[in-house]
């Protein structure tokens, strides 16, 4: 295909590991986070681990929107989904995460009507061909998918749709990866920046990151020539002894972000004073939730949600395998009680969760060893 | 990317293989969608509780998880099997639920090793139905048994009321006598077999897609479904007995069924993915909707795995038969590690091509 294959060019893959392996010194461990869920994704899609040296290590971070939802917020949807005449929409990777009893597809088995849906337009669209039923859409997303479902909001206010809400589980980038930075046992040694996010945000919210915890930040896009390109810019950095904020992907990332699509999310949200991620706890400020101007459209005003916090399960340790402290192998509860069927933290629900892969690659690593 | 593994490791990985290999237990409290969509759940349901159900303590052709049984009548082997086609909607670029239930069953006998004979259809039929439509299921049946040269010898029909089914459900079953050149079983691979792929995956997942409306895409793109029985003739005809096995990688896709055959065999499967014939219309629309093509469904698609020495030779054979001509090798069997499908992936890495989990598309067959 064309403007995608020149991103996935074997050859110039191999040069660019072979740049990386020149790049390192031997005998340091390097720790090199990504932060966003499509780049994990792509890593293990195009198998980009294997193309790098064994002392580099990529530690996958809480960039996933899916894995993050705790289970409270599963719960809340479950309850709004079951009442009356509603129609439940969410993106489809939603409906497998587990709740604190279920998940959305065990609650659409049970007779909920729960529907998968691409963007929150189409959730808005079904809600205007049933305006007898409600349709709540349950958003989820960092920067990426904010935008599209204050669009959405904006278009469903203008267009007098009464009968249209949103659970609103948009959450932000910077929190959780300070959250990450301020934890004494923090083991990582630079970032890969969520290209998608920056779009939006631009490449500014980052730059605390070589300020206040002098750790290279390199802004990346998701084809396997971008990540490789990314790790090669990071080690240059630690190489050189320079420390900023680095834009690899320049053809779609401005410096400045989207600045209409940043008023947009002005207008529709405000930051909630905190909101809990699984695995990681409450972090204040981290998410979003609808503005006064959309209160209207604000599910959990409009539906009993219980709201209960529903704690993560004491033996889980996705905190300390998100800030690279542990291997996933190394918790208490890997591969016995939590498992990719019957997921307990946020590293198992998501395939691309660090546990996840763990499980399903584990032995792949150890047969490359006995290679 | 990591040294060799610690003690502790080393045992975690262990727990890992012991829980995998072990015989599944069916343990949900309900059926869910997941359970229907050839992956992991849908292996529950049926090795966790219907194989454990139906078959004798001590085997029994169902434990052999093959896609027809066999029995003996006199001195003539008989393969048969059984399909229910639910797909929605009914008709879709290059098909319909009528052709799709004809070529299901006898594609099931085919790569088993059986001539297919003759089938069983059974309509479930809702309230409000319109005649035309089922005039053109029905003519669809008899077009696609007619192509496929299997006579409709037996049926039945029923009547649900308004609500209890989506227009129509259909079931076939069918008979086929074994091939006396077919040696095949889904634990038969040994390492070095090639892997054969009949033509461009996941053209019948995309286009159902498609047809949904569900997504703002438009493509010309057609299922392939259609009887892979002259397929499955000229592998038997070109490699016979160095035939190891072959799969039609329907729900779940190609994906699906290698994961079923290394664990049947114990052997590692190890997938070229620049090998894979993958038509442009599938790769743009899979890639713009983030789905791996190798998980999507194919009604006229086979998967062969052949000693190496017959490989060329069924290859060639494979690419001679009319909608075959784009078959391919795609991969080929290794000892380690067993029960797992790795991919060299274009790129130059490795991974893991796991069994599906959920379901990315319910209701395509």
């Amino acid at each position: 295909m064309k403007f995608v294959d020149e991103f996935r060019d074997a050859q110039l893959g191999r040069v660019l590991a072979g740049e990386i392996l020149a790049r390192v010194e031997p005998e340091r461990h390097y720790k090199v986070m990504e932060v966003c869920g499509g780049h994990t994704h792509s890593i293990y899609k195009y198998g980009i681990d294997d193309l790098l040296p064994d002392n580099v290590e990529l530690v996958h971070g809480p960039g996933c929107p899916v894995c993050v939802i705790p289970m409270g917020r599963v719960d809340d949807g479950i309850a709004v989904a079951r009442h009356d005449g509603v129609i439940f929409t969410c993106f489809g990777d939603m409906l497998r995460v587990p709740g604190s009893e279920y998940t959305l597809l065990d609650a659409k088995a049970q007779g909920a009507d729960v529907r998968m849906v691409y963007s929150p337009l189409d959730a808005l669209r079904i809600a205007r061909s049933e305006p007898d039923r409600e349709v709540v859409f349950f958003a989820i997303g960092f920067e990426t998918t904010a935008p599209s479902t204050a669009l959405t909001l904006k278009r469903a206010k203008a267009e007098g749709i009464k009968n249209f809400s949103c659970i609103c589980n948009h959450v932000t980038i910077v929190p959780p990866l300070r959250a990450l930075l301020e934890s004494p046992d923090m083991r990582l040694d630079g970032f890969i920046g969520p290209g998608h996010v920056c779009t939006v945000v631009g490449a500014r919210p980052f730059e605390f990151i070589p300020a206040d915890y002098a750790r290279p930040v390199v802004i990346s896009g998701f084809e396997p020539l971008d990540i490789l390109q990314s790790i090669l810019m990071i080690l240059s950095q630690l190489a050189e002894g320079r420390c900023e904020v680095e834009n690899q992907y320049t053809r779609v990332v401005p410096r400045e972000g989207n600045l209409r699509a940043l008023e947009v999310l002005a207008e529709v949200f405000e930051l909630r004073p905190h909101f809990e991620w699984r695995g990681l706890g409450f972090i204040s400020q981290s998410a979003l939730k609808l503005s006064s101007a959309y209160r209207d459209f604000d599910a959990e005003e409009r539906f009993q949600v219980p709201g209960v916090r529903v704690a993560d399960p004491k033996a889980c340790q996705c905190g300390e395998v998100l800030k690279g402290v542990i291997k996933p192998w190394e918790c208490k509860v890997f591969g016995t009680a939590c498992t990719p069927e019957h997921a307990i933290g946020t590293c198992m629900v998501s395939p691309e969760g660090a546990c996840a892969a763990y499980y399903n690659f584990g032995r792949f690593a150890r047969e490359r060893t006995a290679v | 990317m990591s040294a060799t593994p610690t003690s502790r490791e080393q045992r975690i990985l262990e727990i890992i293989d012991t829980a995998r290999s072990k015989p599944r237990r069916f343990r949900d409290n309900q059926v869910t969608l997941a359970h229907g969509a050839g992956g992991k759940a849908t292996r529950t349901l049926i090795e966790g509780l219907l194989v454990p159900a139906f078959s004798p303590p001590d085997g029994g052709t169902l434990r052999a998880l093959a896609d027809a049984g066999s029995i003996a009548v006199g001195g003539t082997r008989l393969a048969m099997t059984t399909d229910s086609f639910v797909v929605k909607p009914l008709r879709f670029p290059g098909g319909s639920i009528g052709e799709l239930a004809v070529n299901g069953t006898v594609n099931d006998l085919a790569v088993s090793g059986a001539r297919p004979l003759a089938l069983s259809v059974s309509l479930i039929l809702e309230e409000g139905l319109e005649s035309e439509v089922l005039r053109a299921e029905v003519e669809a049946i008899a077009q696609a048994a007619r192509a496929a040269g299997v006579e409709i010898v037996a049926g039945d029909t029923k009547v649900v009321e308004r609500g209890a089914a989506d227009g129509m459900y259909i079931c076939t079953s069918g008979i086929g006598a074994l091939d006396v050149r077919a040696a095949l079983a889904p634990d038969s691979l040994k390492p070095a077999d090639q892997v054969l792929v009949s033509g461009p995956v996941g053209e019948h997942g995309t286009a159902i897609m498609l047809a949904r409306d569900q997504f703002d895409l438009d493509a010309e793109v057609e299922s392939d479904t259609c009887s892979l029985w002259p397929a499955v003739d000229a592998l038997l005809d070109a490699a016979g007995e160095e035939l190891h096995c072959i799969r039609d990688a329907t729900r779940g896709g190609a994906a699906s069924v290698l994961n079923e055959l290394a664990r049947a065999s114990r052997v590692s499967i190890t997938v070229r993915e620049a090998a894979v014939p993958i038509s442009p219309v599938v790769h743009a629309a899979a890639e713009l909707l983030g789905i791996d093509p190798m998980y999507l469904a194919n009604e006229g698609r086979l998967i062969a795995c052949v000693a190496p020495q017959a490989a060329a030779r069924a290859l060639e054979a494979l690419r001679s038969v009319p909608g075959c001509e784009r078959s391919a090798a795609i991969g080929e069997v290794r000892r380690e590690p067993p029960g797992m499908v790795l991919v060299e992936t274009s790129f130059g890495g490795r991974r893991v091509m796991d069994e599906l989990v959920g379901d990315p598309l319910p209701r395509i067959c």
